[in-house]
């Protein structure tokens, strides 16, 4: 976004005005990209509360819900932090003079409700739409063993609150591995009809896998202390484990399917637009409401 | 309200005044028997009190800040800080056994240690967890997400009743 065109619509803090470096932008983004991220695939997932096939699953995805959206604040927070830091917003208001009324400190909802499709960095898996009780199950299976894996790693990192949010984190994505592999082993081995329905899911998202470990400009070894793609092969790995006690395909016969990319640029299915305007309706509506 | 000078005693009266705020979802806990208080400071006239959150996204924890301010202030201290951290991160091990012991009566079954479980192991043989109410082993795992983030859902099948295990964490 830029803020000198577009002042009026839009007065968040934004990277435009600020004086990063280019290491405090690539950690911005990609502090953005694991928030948007894992806040998309919470949105996504709150969408079962009341309506899940039983009750103790309904409570059950919601939790993670819970969980998602809990690690996606303490990134966001943390998100705009540094973008404050590397932002003199005196100096930007002199900038962009009278305009400039209104200008504020990003937050971690300044963030969440004020970015646009194109500055969303979420990977496009987990905005697909939940379809049915097995697509979901197989989009959250697909990347919490991917989440596992990468924070894992960043808890390793020299950047101790980077480290610390990941080591929060790993406790719970552990609950989330075993439960939704042990659903897509009960749905993929379990009648025709959910054998049907997850290889009709396993269609639909294994194309967006495509993107997560081919990294980003903010993803280099350097912004996140080891080599992305080195971990595709244990990704693969485990996969081809859970899929084929559930009876599913294995990833090495997918390997020629055509891979969609891009969310993590900004660049996204027509579905994450849907999901912003009503997820950031009443902020855009309402500034600055609560209650 | 008069406020309260702090001394060389304040430490353990803040601490004392700290140790009777409770859970708001589980209100037989309390901040310490829960292991979430993790320190308490004073800084020149400033008490330092540091929480860490049970799990990321648990919606106690800002109810659990204001009643910690609230307790303090009710007392007359006012210069307060509180912090949140989250690392090391919690773990159900901190749990206090006057804690767990308090849990199981009023009904919800103590986390075992963590060792036990905490690692993502498919269809893992179910803990032996006791059932609460009638002491039975025999219960069974109804879903490992219950009606809070750290719950998770027992059946005793010797008195049928369902009962929520504090997950070990």
């Amino acid at each position: 976004m830029n803020i000198s065109n577009d002042i009026d619509s839009e007065k968040h803090m934004d990277t435009e005005i600020s004086s990063s470096t280019p290491n405090s932008k690539n950690k911005e983004d990609l502090l953005l990209h694991l928030a948007d991220t894992i806040l998309i695939l919470s949105h996504r997932n709150t969408a079962w509360c009341g309506h899940g096939p039983i009750l103790e699953q309904d409570i059950a995805i919601t939790n993670i819900s819970l969980d998602l959206l809990g690690q996606a604040r303490n990134f966001y927070q943390y998100a705009a932090k540094i973008i404050n830091e590397a932002t003199d917003l005196n100096a930007a208001k002199t900038k962009i003079g009278n305009d400039a009324e209104g200008l504020k400190e990003a937050s971690e909802d300044s963030l969440a409700y004020l970015r646009t499709e194109r500055e969303f960095k979420n990977l496009l898996l987990v905005e697909q739409p939940n379809g049915d009780w097995g697509q979901t199950i197989l989009r959250q299976y697909l990347f919490s063993q991917y989440q596992y894996l990468i924070f894992e790693q960043l808890q390793q990192s020299s950047d101790q609150q980077l480290a610390a949010i990941a080591e929060k984190a790993i406790k719970e994505i552990a609950y989330h591995v075993r439960w939704s592999s042990e659903w897509v082993i009960r749905l993929g081995d379990g009648t025709t009809e959910s054998h049907a329905r997850m290889r009709n899911a396993l269609e639909e998202l294994w194309p967006y896998t495509g993107e997560l470990f081919m990294p980003a400009e903010y993803e280099n070894k350097a912004s996140i202390g080891f080599e992305l793609n080195s971990l595709k092969q244990q990704w693969s790995e485990k996969i081809t484990e859970i899929f084929e006690i559930a009876a599913l395909p294995s990833p090495k016969s997918m390997e020629t399917t055509f891979m969609q990319t891009g969310g993590k640029t900004g660049n996204h299915s027509e579905h994450l637009g849907f999901i912003l305007a009503e997820m950031q309706y009443l902020q855009r509506t309402y500034p600055d409401s609560t209650w | 309200m008069e406020s309260n000078i702090l001394n060389e005693n304040s430490l353990a009266v803040i601490q004392q005044l700290l140790s009777t705020v409770c859970d708001p979802e589980i209100p037989v806990l309390t901040i310490t028997d829960l292991g979430i208080l993790r320190g308490v400071k004073i800084v020149n006239d400033t008490i330092e009190v540091t929480i860490t959150p049970t799990y990321t996204g648990c919606p106690a924890m800002e109810m659990i800040t204001m009643n910690i301010r609230l307790a303090l202030i009710e007392h007359g201290y006012k210069n307060l800080v509180i912090k949140s951290i989250l690392s090391p991160a919690w773990t159900t091990d901190w749990m206090t056994e006057a804690g767990k012991e308090k849990l199981k009566v009023y009904g919800i079954a103590p986390p075992n240690l963590t060792q036990a479980v905490c690692e993502p192991k498919l269809f893992a043989e179910a803990e032996a967890i006791q059932c609460p109410l009638c002491d039975s082993w025999h219960t069974k795992l109804i879903s490992q997400f219950g009606s809070t983030a750290c719950k998770a859902l027992y059946q005793c099948e010797d008195c049928m009743e369902p009962f929520d295990y504090f997950k070990c964490h």
